[in-house]
C-alpha cells in the first residue's frame, strides 16, 4: 500500500475560488479548524476571469433598485426554474457581501458622490454591478486571499481531490494527491464543502481553464449526491473567435453594458430584430433609446444587446447560420462607435475596459477603440450542479456542502451576468457557517481504510498498465470528448444526436479509463489529465441525459425538435443520481410552490 | 503547413537539459499553445503551470528567449522565426520540474506584511465615502496578477539570493497599495526600512520593464515608499505636520 499523509480538520473545503475562500473565512471565524484545498496555486482560480462585476441591489446609481427587483430579475432570467428561496436569499444578502469586501480592502469604482459605482448588465433592470473596470473577479479573489491568509486556516496548494470518503451515509473526508510530488493526502473532516467551480473543459470552445473539469459535480455524484439542472449550460454570447488560439476567450458583457453594439455583416444591429415577449416591456425600441439608457436616461429602456445571455447567443448563431456572420464565423461587437457620441471616447473605452483593450491588442492585434471585435458564443458556466438546501447549502448527502458554480438552484435555466460573483460570497459564507456548525454537532465520524486503499489503487492504476495505450495520452481522449460535447450537446440540440452523445460518452469512458500514462508521479500533467477525465465523463453524460429528457426549449437549453417553451415543463426540474447498479438515473421532479408574497413581487415587476 | 522549433528545459532539482521539439504553427499562436501541443503530442509529462490563458491569473510565467514573460501573452510571430524558441523556468525560484518552479516563498512573504486596517466606516451600514480620484492611484497596484516575473528579474533575488532580507518588487507594490489605500490606518514604514529591505532596491527598473500588467513599479510604488521611509526617519517637521493634519495620504 502506497503511503499517504493524514490531516484532521473540522471543515475541509475543496476549491479556493471566491466561494471556497469565503467559506474558509467564515468557518475559521466560527472557530473551526479548516483545510482549504486548491487545485492550482492560491489566487489563480477561475474567479480571476470574472470581469463585469458583482450584482447587488445597493441602489447607489438608481435608488429605485431593491432586493425585490433583483429577485424578480433573477427569476425571470432563470425562466422561473430557479429555487426561489435561494434567489430571495441571494438578492437580500449580496449588498452586505459587497460592503464586507470593501471593509477587507477591495477597491471598487466610485460614483460622483463617492459611493460604490454600479453598472448596467444583461437582464438587470437597474445599474446593479459593483465593479472595478473589467477586472472585478481579480479584485474579489485577491481581497479574499489577502484577508483570508490571516484567518488561521491551513491551505494546501496544487492538491487535487480524487475521491470523497464516507462513513455510512455521511461524507467524512477526501483523498487526493499533490501535483508537485504526486504524493497522496487523506483528509478527515467533520464536514466537506465542494467549491470546485464549473465544467467548461468538457467543451472544445470554452472560456474555462484546465481546472474546470467538473470535479465537485462528479465527486458529489459518486458519493451519492443528487445533481439537478445539468441540461442548462451557459454559452456566453461573446467569446473571441480569432485568431484560433484564443477562440473562446471571454469578452466581457461589460462591453455591451458600456454601449457596445452587436452588428452583422450588413452592419445591422440584429438584436433589435427579435425581442422575446418576456422582455418586450423592458427593452428599447430603437438603438437611440438604448444609448440613452446606457448614458443614464431613466426614462429609456435597455438596448437589445443587454437581453439575457441565452437569447443573445442564439441570435448570434442564427446570424452566422443565415450567412450574415463575420469573416471568422462570429458577429461584430462594436464599442468604437461610441466615439461619435461622447468626447474623449477613446480614453473612455480604455478606462472602462482596460483588460479588453489589452487582450485584443496583444492577442488579436486589434485596437477596440478603432475597430469592431469579432465574437461568438463560448461555453462559460453551468447552471446545474449539486442540489443543495437553500439556507445551509448542504447537499442531499449528510456532511457534504456545495457553494458557487458547483451548487445548483439559484440561476434556474439561465444565469444573469453579475449574479455569479455575488453567488460565490453569499452562499460561500453560508456554506462555511453551516458546515462549521455541522462539524461541531456531529464530530468527525470514522474513515474507512479500505476506501482509502481503493482510491490509491485507482489513482496509481494507469502507471501499472503496460499495453501501449500510453502513446495515446489522456489529452487526446479529452479532445475527443470536447469535440463530441461541442457538436452534440451544444447550443442547439435534438433527440437523435443527444442519444448518440449519451452512448458515445459511455463508450469513451471505457477508453479513457483503460489508458496508461508515461513518466512518474512528480508534477505529471499527463497523469493529472487522466485522473480529471473520469469527472468529465460523468458531467458529460449528465448534461447529455438531462438535455435529452427536457423536451422543450427554455433558457440555455434549446431543442430544434421542441423549439417552444412548454408551460408544463416549467413546473419541473431534472434530477440525476447514481443508481444502485452504478448507472445514471434521471428523474423529473416537481418544483416547490412559491409563496404568494414572492409571486406578488414578480407580478409587480412586470 | 508551417512548423516551429522549441527548445524546452526538461529536468528537476537534480539536473536537466534543453530538449528540442518541433510542432505545427497556427496563426496567432502564443508560446503556451506551442508548449501544450508539444505536451499533447510528444511529452505527456511535460510540467507547465497555466490557468486562464488570458493574462489574468499570472500562472504561466517562464523565460522565453531569455526574457521573463507570460507564455499565454507571448505571440510566436513576435519572436524571431530563424531559430528555435527557448523556453525555460524562472531562475529566481527553486526548480520543481521542467517549467514549474517553487514559488511558495512569495506566499510566505505576503503573510508577513501587515494587513489592511481600515478606519471606522463613515456610515452606519458599514460603508465609506471615497472618490474616484482617491482610489485611482492604488488601482494601478491592484492590477497585479502575482505572476512573480518582477521577483524573477530582480537582481537582489535572482543574483544575490537575498530572499531573507528583501521582499522584492511584488510585495513593495502590495505594500504601496495598502499604504496608499484611502481607508488604511496601518503604518508599515518601520517594516519597510528593516525586515522588508526596501533600501536594497537600487532602482534599476528591471521589474517595471517585465511587468505584463504595465505597472510602473519603480517610479510609482518603490520610490514613493523609499521617500516615506526617509520622511519618517529624517523629517520631524513633516511628521509634525502630518500628525496635526492627520493625513498620510498623498
Amino acid at each position: 500500500m502506497a503511503e499517504h499523509t493524514s490531516h484532521e480538520h473540522d471543515v475541509l473545503i475543496i476549491g479556493s475560488g471566491g466561494a471556497g475562500l469565503r467559506a474558509a473565512i467564515e468557518a475559521s471565524a466560527l472557530g473551526a479548524s479548516v483545510a482549504l484545498v486548491s487545485k492550482s496555486l492560491l489566487g489563480k482560480a477561475h474567479t480571476v476571469m470574472a470581469e463585469g462585476g458583482m450584482a447587488a441591489a445597493m441602489g447607489n446609481v438608481d435608488e429605485r433598485d431593491s432586493w425585490e427587483v433583483h429577485f424578480a430579475d433573477t427569476m425571470r432570467g432563470g425562466q422561473y426554474l430557479n429555487n426561489w428561496k435561494m434567489a430571495e436569499i441571494h438578492a437580500k444578502e449580496s449588498p452586505d457581501r459587497v460592503r464586507e469586501l470593501e471593509a477587507w480592502g477591495a477597491v471598487f469604482d466610485r460614483t460622483k458622490e463617492g459611493r460604490i459605482l454600479q453598472r448596467n448588465f444583461g437582464g438587470h433592470a437597474h445599474p446593479r454591478l459593483a465593479h472595478v473596470g473589467d477586472r472585478t473577479g481579480l479584485e474579489m479573489i485577491r481581497t479574499l486571499q489577502d484577508h483570508g491568509v490571516h484567518q488561521g486556516f491551513d491551505d494546501y496548494q496544487e492538491c487535487t481531490i480524487t475521491r470523497l470518503l464516507k462513513d455510512g451515509d455521511r461524507v467524512v473526508g477526501a483523498f487526493g494527491y499533490d501535483r508537485e510530488s504526486g504524493r497522496f493526502r487523506v483528509f478527515h473532516a467533520g464536514a466537506v464543502i465542494l467549491a470546485t467551480g464549473g465544467i467548461g473543459q468538457a467543451y472544445k470552445i470554452t472560456s474555462n481553464s484546465w481546472e474546470g473539469t467538473g470535479d465537485g459535480h462528479a465527486l458529489g455524484y459518486d458519493a451519492g449526491a443528487e445533481l439537478i439542472d445539468m441540461e442548462f449550460i451557459q454559452f456566453h454570447p461573446t467569446g473571441m473567435v480569432w485568431p484560433p488560439s484564443v477562440r473562446g476567450l471571454l469578452v466581457t458583457e461589460g462591453v455591451r453594458g458600456e454601449g457596445g453594439a452587436l452588428k452583422n455583416s450588413e452592419g445591422r444591429r440584429f438584436m433589435f430584430d427579435d425581442i422575446p415577449p418576456l422582455y418586450k416591456n423592458q427593452t428599447a425600441d430603437t438603438p437611440e433609446e438604448g444609448w440613452r439608457y446606457v448614458t443614464g436616461d431613466r426614462s429609456a429602456r435597455r438596448p437589445a444587446e443587454l437581453l439575457t445571455r441565452d437569447h443573445v447567443a442564439r441570435c448570434i448563431v442564427r446570424e452566422v447560420k443565415e450567412g450574415r456572420g463575420s469573416p471568422h464565423g462570429g458577429v461584430f461587437l462594436d464599442i468604437a462607435w461610441i466615439k461619435e457620441k461622447i468626447p474623449n471616447g477613446e480614453e473612455h473605452i480604455k478606462r472602462k475596459l482596460p483588460s479588453m483593450y489589452h487582450q485584443f491588442k496583444e492577442l488579436a492585434g486589434l485596437d477596440i477603440t478603432k475597430e469592431p471585435m469579432e465574437v461568438g458564443p463560448t461555453t462559460h458556466y453551468v447552471m446545474g450542479g449539486l442540489r443543495v438546501d437553500p439556507e445551509t447549502q448542504m447537499s442531499t448527502v449528510r456532511g457534504l456542502f456545495a457553494a458557487g458554480e458547483v451548487a445548483a438552484g439559484l440561476h434556474g435555466a439561465n444565469r444573469l451576468g453579475g449574479n455569479s460573483l455575488s453567488d460565490l460570497v453569499v452562499f460561500g459564507k453560508r456554506a462555511g457557517e453551516y458546515a462549521a456548525a455541522f462539524a461541531k454537532e456531529h464530530g468527525r465520524g470514522t474513515l474507512d481504510p479500505e476506501a482509502v486503499e481503493r482510491a490509491q489503487r485507482e489513482a496509481l492504476s494507469p502507471f501499472e498498465r503496460q499495453d501501449g495505450s500510453e502513446s495515446i495520452g489522456a489529452y487526446k481522449v479529452q479532445y475527443e470528448l470536447q469535440d463530441l460535447m461541442q457538436e452534440k450537446v451544444g447550443i442547439v440540440r435534438e433527440e437523435g444526436t443527444l442519444a448518440e452523445a449519451v452512448d458515445e460518452v459511455v463508450e469513451l469512458r471505457k477508453k479513457g479509463e483503460g489508458l496508461a500514462v508515461t513518466g512518474n508521479r512528480q508534477f505529471n500533467p499527463g497523469w493529472h489529465t487522466y485522473l480529471d477525465l473520469k469527472n468529465l465523463f460523468t458531467v458529460g453524460e449528465a448534461c447529455a441525459r438531462a438535455a435529452l429528457a427536457r423536451e422543450e426549449s427554455r433558457g440555455a437549453h434549446s431543442r430544434v425538435d421542441f423549439p417552444e417553451k412548454d408551460p408544463e415543463w416549467g413546473k419541473y426540474i431534472i434530477g440525476l443520481k447514481k443508481g444502485p447498479d452504478g448507472s445514471m438515473e434521471v428523474a423529473k421532479q416537481e418544483l416547490p410552490p412559491m409563496p404568494d408574497a414572492l409571486k406578488k413581487i414578480i407580478e409587480e415587476q412586470g | 503547413m508551417s512548423t516551429t522549433k522549441l527548445r524546452i528545459w526538461r529536468g528537476d532539482a537534480s539536473g536537466g537539459e534543453f530538449k528540442e521539439y518541433e510542432t505545427k504553427l497556427d496563426e496567432g499562436m502564443v508560446v503556451l499553445d506551442a508548449v501544450h501541443q508539444v505536451q499533447a503530442e510528444d511529452a505527456h509529462d511535460l510540467a507547465v503551470r497555466w490557468n486562464c490563458k488570458a493574462g489574468k491569473c499570472g500562472s504561466c510565467s517562464a523565460e522565453v528567449n531569455g526574457m521573463p514573460r507570460l507564455m499565454c501573452m507571448t505571440r510566436m510571430d513576435d519572436l524571431p522565426a530563424d531559430r528555435p524558441v527557448t523556453v525555460e523556468p524562472m531562475r529566481a525560484f527553486p526548480l520543481v520540474k521542467d517549467l514549474v518552479t517553487d514559488v511558495s516563498w512569495n506566499y510566505e512573504v505576503k503573510k508577513k506584511i501587515r494587513p489592511f486596517k481600515p478606519r471606522k466606516p463613515d456610515f452606519d451600514d458599514g460603508s465609506w465615502r471615497m472618490h474616484q480620484s482617491d482610489v485611482d492611484r492604488v488601482m494601478e497596484f491592484r492590477k497585479c496578477i502575482e505572476c512573480f516575473l518582477c521577483q524573477d528579474v530582480c537582481h537582489v533575488l535572482r543574483e544575490h539570493h537575498m530572499h531573507d532580507e528583501f521582499i522584492g518588487p511584488r510585495f513593495l507594490v502590495h505594500t504601496a497599495a495598502l499604504e496608499m489605500h484611502p481607508l488604511d490606518t496601518e503604518d508599515r514604514r518601520e517594516d519597510l526600512r528593516t525586515s522588508h529591505g526596501t533600501g536594497l532596491c537600487n532602482i534599476t527598473k528591471c521589474c517595471t520593464n517585465v511587468c505584463p500588467e504595465g505597472i510602473t513599479i519603480t517610479d510609482n510604488a518603490i520610490i514613493p515608499l523609499k521617500e516615506r521611509i526617509v520622511d519618517e526617519a529624517y523629517d520631524p517637521l513633516k511628521k509634525l505636520v502630518q500628525l496635526v493634519t492627520g493625513g498620510r495620504n498623498e
